[in-house]
């Protein structure tokens, strides 16, 4: 036997797999089929944990989603996982499962000291307590933090893998119980591609649990598993068990989460453990069921406290007795349901209290047929047994059922299965936005109008509680939903059975107890967060009349189940005590995820080397080959600098920057934005895109431009060049190609759709290798047919020709200030031209050098790098580059540029900066002040942007941006640094620290 | 004078040929790169009459106007990119055929406004293909690739696969439920989609074949 408490026959558990399993370290023996919480109940064990404020010591309270209680700390680090429901935890052999909030044990938990000092607890207890003084904060959120929160997270990284999904479909259908497979059968024969989603492992919903049921004259399991035959069979319908449906975001957009591994003991390597599917429908029908409503009574979460229908799961499903001596307390028909299955399975019914004062319904007299024990308006009034129930007291209602009379009886009872009535599960219909509207007939909630197209609910979902009605709607949602997908309704008749719902019922929101409300004993709304009805009130007291005012007062409702037993008991509390009719008192906002979802499915697979794209040039290889170290450059990856053996990257940079210098560097510069742009206006594009005119530049011509967004400030920089008459190449910085591309189709295709001009992105068209020095043209000449002679392609041309034996442009312009060859080949031939060039270069000894030793050459002449010298609030004007602004045309960004602020003398403008003592280098980002005060804040001048050693100036040169910075040349500010050192340094006469005339360009 | 061997695709330091061996019968996805396409971006006025019959007498393709449509014909396919963008496509051509394409179309469109633009060097192409390559596509990728929603071979989109642009080319038939796409991506994002897609078809038992 796998526990004393299996029933010896019956259940959809697989008596001939017994799985061994752990619970606090003990060991236990469950059945294949079995959730973790049948397992445990199956073993007598039903104390799984202590609540969250009090520890009050908690069982299993039902047999689904809505579990508040069992909530348990399941493997080992790093798979462990908090708060997972012990109810929805598949059994598999060899699984760990600890309680959690109690220390040292659940038997006996030092922290259940809480419940002595409960009326020093109170709801609000944290705002009243802990606001003063304020600078205490620190030392109280230490002490919450510790005492907040029900598990341990993982203390290393997940070592499992996650994976994501898009999907789409005509009809997604969510829960497979009648209605949702009645649906999916509808959809799916129609020929409507239909996603079918259940949280569960089996298919049929509320059915595995009642196996009385008929469909079509047949069990009604029997009916489950023709369906799902037939379901599978159908090509065009997924079904997606172990998968829930937990958001539902706008315009058929839904979150599902499947559980694709943790049902088995060795999870094979090349699964994911979860996936999530992002799920875009045509249609949805929602056909999510009911949960059964728990009594709000004095002690009820004492262990053996269960849902009337949990227990039914339990028998039915899992069989197991989840007691031995069962008082049912109910105020509906369907309580009665667990009644009559704990006497077939051998469980003595001590008692059904009832709090109708005419038991009525179907079951009801069947029970009374039976002749078990009714006891009419009836309650339950107390509940004796802290960590088991012992007994009960039940007394008799007054009219109203505010109060008891007469003389309670005592009735021993190791378990009360309660039944409050149903509540539709509305929550995907209202995370949607679906209105909702009371039924007062049977107490609940019911989905009124969707609010988004194509949205259906059938079923208990929507108020339809009898099984029969189940399927009618479900069958009549499933075939419209298609029908609106425009599939043709199939002509087969909805399934038939019968159907009788909970009725009649009648709703107590609060059972009195022996005391007054709140006192010794707890009437618990919420178990999860420990709020009782006495704290519904006094937040009511305070003040807080409005539902999500009193809800996030008291916090009921908030923990992870989301209230899904609690929150109408709470509602009808509160609208009972403010004396109003409770739809008026309105639910609280519905918001996904339905049930906890972990954060790997977000990941997903985009983790580690696949987090995020790392773009490559064609030469890559080599550069990593020959001991490059790289940076990022937006998802580009750039060679940074060439060490060699014993070089650090200070003298790998000064090595690389003066063997440009002296004689031969060569840069792998593809990263570089390349647009090509054709069409008869592609002049006039230019002209009015770039701050310099455009329309006289002759073809083979190359000219710098800075263009700006609208604001007037510097959004990028690059070289064009005219490549024939109506065509030109423009060059973007790296990192912002994409967005100057678009901000060029933006203006074009709605500003200037005029303009005859097409844009083509080619960057990756071409490998694009620089070659800067003073032997720069002495080694192209003896690779290319192109004539390079300082006639034929003087600085800022352009000559096609073939370098390498390869076609390429060629284009004689410098970042540097040396001699400079710009080559584009094809990128196929990038790295053979390459290798061509380092080859034939060694006579000079060609130095490949690296994004640093670019900055360091470019920093020498004064060059600006956009978002390193400019950060989104720069003019041209700041840079002092007017010369380059035209005063005779219109361009992007003109008409900012003439704004009184844009004049202001104190705009911060880019100057040179030279330390007083050579050998210091300034930090980049250092901050400039004009007298260094004892202690900040001091009036701040700007910062530096630039700032390198310079081994051609044999001294440190560095830009910045200085508050009226242009007319302080000569001027000696202070960069006092975090460290205490305070650093002069002088604002040069000009940012060009070498070669100011620009000899070495001819 | 540097010969055409010696070009580089844009996964060829993968070493895919090394790694790539016949798919085994029943292969759930297939993943290939196919090597060096030549392309040609062409940009033009639909409306125009001139311009459509210059592109029939350079391609001899009609012009696909239905949006994500191609029309496809002697080892050359032409795409539907938007309203006034099309792809012209070749594979296992040599070196120049990318520039003699380009040389076509512009001959025959002579001073009509349009734009020709060689690209093929900047795109690597990976097929994949299968009865799961649907589903290892739409890991990252949010199209619907269901032929009712998608079109089938023929068809074309483009969209973005996992964190990268692509464009998609359904080219092999059904074939009992086994399509064939082949997925164009720019040049320096295809080790990250490779090695991408790879991930995602490890679930299905994804096999690298020669292309």
């Amino acid at each position: 036997m796998t526990g004393r408490m299996r029933l010896p026959q019956g259940g959809l558990v697989k008596r001939d797999e017994t799985l061994s399993f752990t619970f606090n370290g003990k060991s236990y023996k469950g059945l294949a089929g079995d959730s973790l919480a049948a397992a445990l109940l199956a073993n007598g064990v039903h104390l799984v944990g202590r609540s969250f404020k009090y520890h009050r010591p908690r069982g299993i309270v039902s047999a689904g989603a809505e579990e508040p209680n069992a909530l348990l700390q399941v493997g080992d680090d790093p798979r462990t996982e908090p708060n997972l429901k012990a109810t929805q935890v598949e059994l598999v052999a060899g699984l760990k499962a600890a309680a959690q909030n109690a220390w040292p044990s659940v038997d006996f938990d030092v922290g259940a000291v809480n419940s002595l000092a409960a009326r020093f607890l109170p709801s609000g207890f944290y705002y009243k307590t802990f606001m003063w003084p304020a600078s205490a904060w620190k030392t109280y959120e230490h002490f919450i933090r510790r005492a907040a929160g029900l598990g341990r997270s993982p203390s290393r990284r997940d070592p499992d893998r996650y994976d994501k999904t898009f999907a789409h479909c005509d009809v997604l259908v969510v829960g497979a119980g009648p209605a949702g497979l009645a649906a999916a059968l509808a959809a799916g024969r129609a020929g409507a591609r239909v996603v079918l989603v259940e949280q569960d492992h089996l298919l049929g919903g509320a059915l595995l649990s009642q196996p009385g049921a008929a469909i079509d004259g047949k069990p009604a399991l029997d009916w489950v598993a023709a369906a799902e035959a037939e379901l599978a069979a159908l090509p065009e319908v997924r079904v997606l068990k172990r998968t829930v449906c937990h958001a539902a975001f706008d315009h058929n957009f839904f979150g599902l989460v499947e559980s694709v591994t943790d049902h088995l003991p060795q999870p094979p390597e090349h699964l994911p453990r979860k996936r999530l599917w992002k799920l875009r429908a045509k249609q949805a029908v929602f056909c999510c069921g009911a949960i059964e409503r728990p009594m709000v009574f004095a002690d009820n979460d004492r262990p053996g406290v269960m849902t009337a229908s949990a227990v039914r799961s339990y028998i039915n499903r899992y069989a197991v007795r989840p007691g031995r001596r069962a008082v049912v307390f109910t105020n509906n028909d369907s309580g009665y349901g667990a009644a009559l299955d704990m006497e077939a399975a051998g469980i003595e019914v001590a008692a059904v209290v009832d709090t109708r004062p005419v038991p009525a319904g179907p079951l009801s007299e069947r029970a009374e047929a039976l002749g078990l024990r009714i006891l009419s308006d009836s309650a339950v009034i107390a509940v004796e047994g802290k960590k088991r129930v012992r007994r009960v007291r039940v007394a008799e209602l007054d009219a109203e059922g505010k109060n008891w009379v007469g003389a309670p009886q005592v009735i021993d009872c190791d378990l009360v299965a309660n039944s409050g009535g149903w509540n539709p599960t509305v929550h995907l219909f209202c995370q949607a936005k679906g209105r909702l509207r009371w039924d007062d007939v049977h107490g609940c909630f019911v989905p009124d109008k969707a609010m988004q197209w194509g949205q259906h609910v059938a079923g208990a979902a929507n108020g339809a509680f009898g099984l029969g009605a189940c399927l009618r709607e479900g069958a009549a949602a499933g075939a419209g939903a298609a029908a609106d997908c425009g599939f043709a309704e199939a002509s087969s008749a909805a399934p038939q059975a019968e159907n009788h719902d909970f009725l009649p019922g009648r709703w107590l929101w609060l059972i009195p107890g022996e005391q007054p409300l709140g006192r010794k004993a707890k009437h618990f709304v919420d178990q999860q967060n420990d709020v009782t009805a006495a704290d519904l009130r006094l937040a009511l007291r305070e003040g807080y009349s409005s539902i999500e005012h009193v809800k996030r007062y008291t916090t009921t409702g908030m923990a992870t189940d989301q209230g899904k037993m609690g929150n109408v008991n709470a509602i009808g509390i509160v609208a009972e005590a403010l004396d109003r009719h409770l739809p008026d008192v309105g639910v609280t906002t519905f918001r996904p995820p339905y049930t906890p979802v972990t954060f790997g499915i977000f990941a997903g697979r985009d983790v580690d080397d696949l987090l995020d794209p790392v773009r490559r040039t064609p030469m890559h290889a080599w550069h990593e080959r020959n001991g490059a170290l790289f940076e990022d450059v937006g998802q580009w990856r750039r060679a940074w600098y060439y060490p060699r053996e014993g070089e650090d990257m200070h003298a790998a940079v000064n090595r690389e920057v003066k063997a440009t210098r002296d004689s031969l560097g060569i840069l792998d510069a593809t990263t570089l934005g390349k647009i090509d742009i054709q069409g008869p206006d592609a002049a006039t594009f230019l002209d009015r895109v770039y701050t310099n005119g455009w329309l006289k530049l002759g073809v083979g011509r190359c000219r710098y431009g800075l263009m700006l967004k609208e604001d007037g400030m510097v959004m990028d920089d690059g070289v064009t060049t005219r490549l024939g008459e109506q065509h030109y190449l423009m060059t973007t910085t790296s990192g912002n190609a994409a967005a100057v591309l678009a901000h060029l189709e933006d203006y074009l295709q709605t500003e200037w759709p005029d303009l005859r001009v097409y844009l083509t992105s080619v960057t990756e068209q071409f490998a694009t290798m620089t070659l800067s020095g003073p032997n720069a043209r002495s080694l192209l000449a003896e690779m290319t047919d192109a004539d390079l002679s300082p006639g034929a392609l003087p600085h800022m041309a352009f000559t096609p020709g073939k370098v390498a034996g390869v076609p390429a442009r060629i284009f004689r312009i410098s970042f540097t200030g040396e001699l400079s060859y710009e080559i584009n080949v094809p990128a196929s031939f990038g790295m053979a031209v390459w290798q061509a060039l380092m080859t034939a270069g060694e006579r000079y000894g060609i130095t490949p050098y690296g994004t640093e030793a670019m900055h360091v050459l470019r920093a020498e002449k004064g060059f600006i790098i956009v978002g390193q010298e400019t950060d989104g609030s720069v003019t041209p004007l700041d840079l002092d580059m007017g010369w380059i602004v035209s005063k005779t045309k219109d361009f992007i960004g003109k008409r900012s540029l003439t704004r009184a602020d844009m004049a202001k003398p104190d705009r911060k403008q880019l100057v040179g900066l030279l330390t007083s003592d050579p050998q210091v280098v300034l930090p980049e980002g250092a901050q400039l002040v004009e007298k260094v005060l004892p202690q900040p804040p001091m009036p701040m001048l700007g910062h530096v942007t630039s700032s390198y050693w310079s081994p051609n100036c044999g001294r440190s040169i560095a830009l910045a941006l200085v508050k009226g910075g242009l007319a302080r040349k000569g001027e000696t500010l202070y960069a006092p640094l975090a460290d205490g050192r305070v650093i002069p340094c002088v604002v040069a006469e000009s940012p060009v620290f070498f070669d100011p005339e620009g000899e070495r360009l001819k | 004078m540097i010969e055409s061997y010696l070009r580089q695709s844009a996964l060829d330091y993968l070493g895919l040929a090394a790694r790539a061996g016949d798919a085994p019968a029943g292969s759930a996805v297939i993943m290939a790169e196919k090597t060096l396409p030549a392309a040609v971006n062409l940009r033009g006025d639909k409306e125009n009459p001139a311009f459509a019959a210059a592109v029939l007498e350079a391609l001899g393709l009609q012009l696909p106007l239905e949006p994500n449509s191609v029309a496809a014909g002697d080892g050359l396919a032409l795409l539907w990119l938007g309203p006034d963008e099309w792809l012209a496509l070749a594979h296992n051509a040599p070196p120049e055929a990318e520039a003699q394409l380009a040389a076509k179309l512009r001959a025959a469109l002579g001073d009509l406004h349009a734009a020709v633009t060689e690209v093929g060097e900047s795109l690597a192409c990976i097929h994949l293909a299968g009865p799961r390559a649907r589903d290892v596509i739409a890991k990252g990728c949010p199209l619907d690739l269901h032929p009712r929603a998608f079109g089938g071979v023929g068809h074309c989109a483009q969209s973005h696969l996992a964190k990268t642009g692509v464009l998609l080319h359904q080219v092999g038939p059904e074939n009992n439920g086994a399509p064939a796409f082949d997925l164009y991506t720019r040049r320096s994002f295809s080790d990250y989609l490779w090695r991408w897609l790879e991930d995602a078809g490890r679930e299905y038992g994804l096999v690298v074949v020669a292309p």
